[in-house]
Parts: structure tokens; C-alpha cells; sequence
């Protein structure tokens, strides 16, 4: 029986209780860029990093078309005008290099981990962990038949710098520095993140993970991964997310791209769990070259605003693409999301399935872009977008923009509202369970038939963080 | 009192509607009372009452579980504090299965923390369901999703059965339900019946009190009570119709 909950009792003994995430631990930061972003922020950066000359360019060069974007406030929320670029420190770290094995994890990052309730049993079961702990990734194993196998995990800094011909030529490409601002942004002063390679044909049978923390105030994280799935080779790629509570605003900016070359299947999971002063921009796109598919399953709880639309260009024919998306919007929180689909071949098919829950005062939005040309034929996409609202004042709107042309191509569009009515609260309180276990039971109902699709951990873990959730959401 | 559910001069309202009027009844641990009255007498509303729900305004009165106060708690509090009500009208959890239901329902009741044992669980639900002669397929079902009215009260059933209250109130478990369905259901309710538990059966037939036999049987007028016996009670009321209480209350 495909029952989540028979499971959870076993499973319980190995969770990361995320809801430990709310505390701050002192830093002593080897590597400060200060505040404030200029070209010898930039240059500091780069040295530091000991990156090539082409890579300093890089990062210059976006920095201009940076500065030089406007904010799209012209569609996205006027919100965006309250982030203080100048009062933000883009670059900290350990200044270690990232090791290898537990022994060698410096002990103040161990009882960050420790406090984080990340279990020793699950540090060990943990396949090719990458923890990125602030801009660095201080602790990353790999496990051995991953590196027999050929497969590549390593960060950014690393994966430029020690296989330049495989990844130098995709880095950039999926999203270029100028694909949006926060892209731009994100090119000039990433660091950390994961650089990936599975080589032709290799299955990698556990899914790669990251955990990733900010553990700074005014410090934005600015993560760059990019995932290379040679051909007929198949990973996922898992990405959780923690942030401890802090006065001021926190960017968080990450890039991702992903690229599925001939019948590979790259599948990227995120489930974050932001604290509410958390500005969440992230771009993340995949190219699917013929017979290849790139899924994405996004699960957005917290932050202050979440601008993410995971998108799939298919390329190659018979390419498929996915996006899988949870949003929970609570009090004080907007969470405006979507995904795109661009259909670049004949036979293509994309499948979008969106689901959004506004608690209070929180607010959803769905931004979905499907486009087919006429010269295509045999292309399908399928989206659905449900939205659910708890209380009155919480709010949900839907901007679908599909552009499919030609009359070989077909599109299917589904999208519902329902709430949560006080005789179903009602109904659930009289068999004993309290208002937050009824929301969050109705939540979880509600995102049910989605959350079947995650692995077992991620399913376990998202009802955890729905039910911390609905809970702080009743007085 | 500290072994019944006792219910004294209740006075409550929705909106600016009285329904329950100086409302008195008192239901004694191991006995089953019936409640007979015309539509929309204030049967359900007692009901919804007693469980705290919020649409419904107390002006005056009171009402004990075993010798604590419930009117005014949250409805959860009152149910934990052993008081489930089997709804006319149940609302249905779309996603929400029912296994998962009344095992959230199980854990709300254990102490924080404490390890549940699902085996255990499953073993007592499928030992019930059979019993009420549910197919196991429902334990995946979405609760009262697409159910039938009966498979609905059905439903109703197998979560009293599961989370054993002190105090049931049955409202109108039997309209919708089949002929074999509804001694099934009975039966489920028969074998409930206990030195620890009280029933207070809202029905509108005498048939369902042939097979779940009421110790009292109260018929309900105009928001309270004004009739009161035994078992025959209900028989009487079936042949001569509410007309009779009606005169019967116009000579008082
Ligand atoms: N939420 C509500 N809003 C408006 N009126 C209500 C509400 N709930 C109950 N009432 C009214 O209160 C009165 C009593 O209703 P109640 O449901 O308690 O009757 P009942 O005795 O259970 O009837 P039936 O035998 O038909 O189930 C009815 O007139 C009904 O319309
Ligand atoms: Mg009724």
C-alpha cells in the first residue's frame, strides 16, 4: 500500500528535523567582502577564490548588465524596490578548502550540523553530500563507486578550475548573465553551490544532496549549479534549504541549470523552508536534448517573496519536460511562482502541475509560460494549477501565458480554487485534532496526489515543514 | 454527575434565533438515550453544541462531561475530553485518507512525542472495518470523498469504533442507510455499549431502536424536551404521530 504515513514511523528515527533551523551561531569569517557591491568587490571575490582571468571578466561583465537592468517591477511586485543591494555582504567564507571526510570538518560547522538535528546516521547515509555551510561548501564526500564511476561533484570554484573542458561550456549557456537581473546578479558574485558530471550511461542509484544554510545577517547566498547528465545517464539532484530567523532582509539568489544531453533524465528537487525576512530570487532552467528529460519538483515554504519559475527548453525530439510545484504562502509572505515550458522540437511533451496554498494574509502567484511554434508538430503540454485558501484575506492569482501555435499541437489547461471551509475545520477538530492539525491535515490533503510523486524523505519532510507552518499560522 | 453527560438549562441560539430553550437532559455512563423530534426542532443544533461549534452562541446554561464544563472549550478540547459526535452531514477531506484521518485523529490523543504504533493500529482499524463490513479499499479512500450517504454514516461508525469516546451522540446515523447496512451498524454500536460509554441516538424511526435498544427514549419539541420514557415511548410516538404531542402539550 503507496501509504506515505505506514512508513513515517521508521522513518521518523532518521528525519532532519528542520524545524531546528531557527537559531544563529557566531561566525568568525576568514574571508569578508564587506558590504556593498562594486567592481573591486568583484575582484576581491575572484582573487580570493584564485579563479582565472576569464572567469574575473565573467563576473565584471555581469555586474554591468546588473547595474544596468532595471527591476522588473513593471510585472513583479514593487517589493523588490525594498532590497538594500548596497547593505548586503556578498561574500564570506571559511576559507577552507572543501574536504572530504567528517574528521576534517571544522568543530564549530560539526555543532552547527548537530544543532541543525542532521543525525549522525544520516550524515553517514548520506550518498556525495555537498553541505554548504555559508558561501563554501566546507564538508562534501563523495561516495566511492560515485567517483569510480566517473561522476563529478564538486562546487563551482572547483569544477571550473579542475575540469574546465567539461563544464566551461555549458556554464552560462542554459542561463545567460543577462536572462533577468537577479541572473545577472548572480553571475557576477556566486560562489558555492554544486558543479556536476554524470558521464555517459552512469545511473547514479541514490540521489546527490545539499543541504544549504545562511548563517549570517545581510549576508545573500548566491549559489551557481550546474548539472551536466551526459548521455543516457540518469540523476537526482536533491537541495534542501534552512534559514535561521533575522531582523533585516536576506537575498538569497541562486542559479541553476541543467543539462539532459541525448536520453538522459536529470531530476531536481528543492525543498525550502526560508525564514519570512528571506528575499528568494532564483532562476533555474534545463535544456532536454532528444529523448532526454529534466523534472523539476519545487516546494516553496517561507521566505518574505519566492520569484521562481523553473523552465525546460526541450530541445531535441521527444524530449520531455516537468515542474512539479508546492507553494505556501503564509502570513506576510508572497510566494510567486510558476514554470516554463519551451517547446524547441517536434514530439515534445511538458507537464506542469502547480499547486498553491495562501494562509491569512499570504499571498500566491502562478506564472506559467508554455510556447509551441507552428513550424512544430506532435507537442503536448498539460498544466494544472490549483490554489487553495485558508481564511478570507489570503489572495491567489493565476497569469497562464500559453502560446502555442499550429494545429498539430495540443495544450490542456486545468486550474481550480477551493478553500478550506470552517465546517471541514469543524468536522476535523470534533475527532480531536487541534485548528493548525486540521489546516495542515487539509494542506497536506491538498497537495496528497503531488507529494506521491517526491521520495520518501522529501514527502516526510514537506508535511513536516506544512504542519510548522499551519501551526504558527493559528493564534 | 461525575458519570454522566448532563446537560442543564441550555440556552442557545444562531444569529439572533433562539433553537435550544432551557434545554435539559441528562445521558448516565453505560445507558443509551434516544432523541425523537420533528425537523428542525433543534436536534442537530444541540449536537453541534455540545462539540463546541463555533456558528452557535450560548446565552445560558451548562453542560458536563463527567463532571467538567465543556460548553465554551474548543471543539477539540471537548472531544479529547471524550465527547464524538457521528454528523448528519459529514464534511468530506479531499486527499485526506482515511487511514490517515483517524490516525491523525489517534496521535492528537497521545501524549507529544510518544511513538505510535501504527501495526497495532492497522490490525484494530481492518478488525472494524470488517466488522462494520467495509471493504479495505476505503482505508485509501479520501474521507466521505464520492461516498454514499450510507457508506458515509459507515464511515462515521468505524470512527467511534476506533476512537472510543466516553459519550456519542448519533445524529440521524440511520437515515440512508439499507436495511442490512443498518443492522450492521447497530450491531458496531451494540458492541460499544458499556458500563463506559454513554449514547444519546438522534433518530426519526422506531426502526433503528429495535435493533439498538434505547434505555430512554426523550422527544424533543420546540428546543427542549417534553416528553420522556421508556422504549415504548418510541412505538407510541410512531402510531400516533407528533400531532399527539402537539395536543398533548397544547392541554399542559
Ligand atoms: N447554521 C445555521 N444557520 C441558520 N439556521 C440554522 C443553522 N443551523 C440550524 N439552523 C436552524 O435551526 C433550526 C434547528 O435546526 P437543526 O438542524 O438543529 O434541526 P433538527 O432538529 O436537527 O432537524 P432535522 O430533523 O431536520 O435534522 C432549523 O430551523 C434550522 O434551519
Ligand atoms: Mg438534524
Amino acid at each position: 500500500m503507496a501509504d506515505i504515513d505506514e512508513n513515517l514511523a521508521q522513518r521518523e528515527a532518521i528525519e532532519v528535523d528542520r524545524s531546528k533551523g531557527d537559531f544563529k551561531y557566531e561566525e568568525n569569517y576568514a574571508f569578508d567582502a564587506g558590504i556593498g557591491l562594486t567592481p573591486s568587490t568583484i575582484d576581491y571575490i575572484a582573487k580570493v577564490k584564485g579563479e582565472e582571468e576569464w572567469i574575473r571578466e565573467f563576473r565584471q561583465k555581469s555586474l554591468k548588465i546588473f547595474q544596468e537592468m532595471p527591476m522588473p517591477t513593471h510585472w513583479a511586485t514593487a517589493d523588490l524596490e525594498n532590497i538594500k543591494f548596497e547593505d548586503i555582504r556578498y561574500y564570506l567564507s571559511k576559507g577552507q578548502k572543501p574536504v572530504r571526510t567528517w574528521e576534517e570538518v571544522p568543530d564549530d560547522v560539526k555543532q552547527t550540523f548537530e544543532r541543525l538535528g542532521i543525525p549522525e546516521s544520516e550524515r553517514k547515509f548520506l550518498a556525495g553530500v555537498e553541505a554548504q555551510f555559508d558561501s563554501e561548501a566546507v564538508y562534501s564526500r563523495m561516495k566511492e563507486e560515485l567517483e569510480k564511476q566517473g561522476v563529478i561533484f564538486c562546487g563551482p570554484t572547483e569544477g571550473l578550475r579542475d575540469h574546465p573542458e567539461i563544464f566551461r561550456k555549458w556554464f552560462g549557456k542554459v542561463i545567460p548573465i543577462g536572462d533577468n537581473k537577479f541572473a545577472a546578479l548572480n553571475s557576477a558574485v556566486f560562489s558555492g553551490g554544486s558543479f556536476i558530471y554524470i558521464p555517459k550511461g552512469v545511473k547514479v542509484a541514490q540521489p546527490l544532496q545539499a543541504y544549504f544554510r545562511i548563517n549570517a545577517e545581510n549576508f545573500g547566498q548566491f549559489e551557481r549549479t550546474l548539472i551536466i547528465a551526459d548521455e543516457g545517464s540518469e540523476v537526482t539532484y536533491m537541495e534542501g534549504c534552512t534559514a535561521p530567523k533575522f531582523e533585516t532582509a536576506t537575498l538569497h539568489s541562486a542559479v541553476v541549470e541543467l543539462v539532459a544531453l541525448k536520453g538522459a533524465k536529470i531530476q531536481y528537487i528543492t525543498v525550502q523552508n526560508w525564514s519570512a525576512n528571506v528575499f528568494n530570487l532564483v532562476t533555474k532552467r534545463g535544456v532536454a536534448e532528444e529523448d532526454a528529460e529534466v523534472r523539476w519538483i519545487d516546494c516553496n515554504i517561507g521566505s518574505r517573496l519566492t520569484m521562481k519559475y523553473p523552465g525546460v527548453v526541450l530541445r531535441g525530439k521527444r524530449a520531455r519536460g516537468e515542474v512539479l510545484s508546492i507553494a505556501l504562502a503564509n502570513d506576510g509572505q508572497h510566494q510567486d511562482t510558476g514554470a516554463k515550458m519551451i517547446h524547441a522540437a517536434d514530439d515534445t511533451t511538458s507537464n506542469i502541475i502547480a499547486k498553491s496554498i495562501s494562509v491569512g494574509e499570504g499571498r500566491s502567484t502562478y506564472r506559467g509560460l508554455v510556447h509551441i511554434p507552428k513550424t512544430l508538430s506532435n507537442c503536448r503540454n498539460n498544466t494544472e494549477c490549483d490554489a487553495l485558501l485558508i481564511n478570507e484575506h489570503s489572495r491567489t492569482d493565476t497569469y497562464p501565458a500559453i502560446s502555442v501555435r499550429g494545429r498539430k499541437n495540443s495544450v490542456q489547461h486545468e486550474a481550480s480554487v477551493s478553500k478550506v471551509s470552517a465546517e471541514q475545520i469543524f468536522y476535523m477538530m470534533q475527532r480531536g485534532l487541534s485548528e493548525g492539525e486540521a489546516m495542515s491535515l487539509a494542506v497536506n490533503g491538498f497537495v496528497n496526489d503531488l507529494v506521491k510523486e517526491f521520495p520518501m524523505e522529501y514527502s516526510v519532510e514537506l508535511k513536516r515543514l506544512i504542519e510548522l507552518q499551519m501551526e504558527g499560522s493559528v493564534g | 454527575m461525575s458519570d454522566s453527560l448532563v446537560i442543564k438549562n441550555l440556552n442557545a441560539s444562531i444569529g439572533d434565533r433562539p433553537i435550544l430553550k432551557d434545554f435539559s437532559l441528562t445521558v448516565p455512563k453505560g445507558e443509551v438515550h434516544a432523541i425523537m423530534g420533528p425537523n428542525g426542532t433543534g436536534k442537530s443544533t444541540l449536537s453541534k453544541v455540545l462539540a463546541g461549534h463555533p456558528d452557535y452562541s450560548v446565552q445560558s446554561g451548562e453542560a458536563f462531561l463527567d463532571g467538567e464544563q465543556i460548553l465554551g472549550l474548543e471543539p477539540d478540547v471537548v472531544a479529547r475530553a471524550g465527547l464524538f459526535l457521528a454528523f448528519q452531514y459529514p464534511s468530506e477531506i479531499p486527499g485526506v485518507t482515511i487511514a490517515n484521518f483517524i490516525r491523525a485523529a489517534l496521535v492528537a490523543r497521545q501524549a507529544k512525542g510518544a511513538p505510535f504504533d501504527a501495526k497495532a493500529y492497522y490490525a484494530e482499524l481492518y478488525a472494524k472495518m470488517d466488522a462494520l463490513k467495509m471493504d479495505r479499499k476505503f482505508t485509501s479512500r479520501f474521507v466521505n470523498e464520492g461516498f454514499s450517504g450510507g457508506e458515509k454514516k459507515r464511515c462515521e461508525i468505524l470512527q467511534l469504533m476506533m476512537l472510543k469516546p466516553k459519550y456519542a451522540v448519533l445524529d440521524e446515523t440511520d437515515s440512508g442507510l439499507d436495511i442490512d447496512a443498518l443492522r450492521i451498524v447497530s450491531e458496531g454500536v451494540n458492541a460499544m455499549r458499556g458500563p463506559d460509554t454513554g449514547f444519546l441516538v438522534i433518530t426519526h424511526y422506531q426502526r433503528l431502536l429495535e435493533y439498538i435498544v434505547p434505555d430512554r427514549v426523550h422527544i424533543m419539541w420546540d428546543g427542549r424536551i417534553v416528553h420522556s420514557g421508556g422504549k415504548e415511548l418510541a412505538l407510541e410516538l410512531e402510531e400516533k404521530g407528533y400531532d399527539w404531542v402537539k395536543q398533548d402539550l397544547a392541554k399542559a
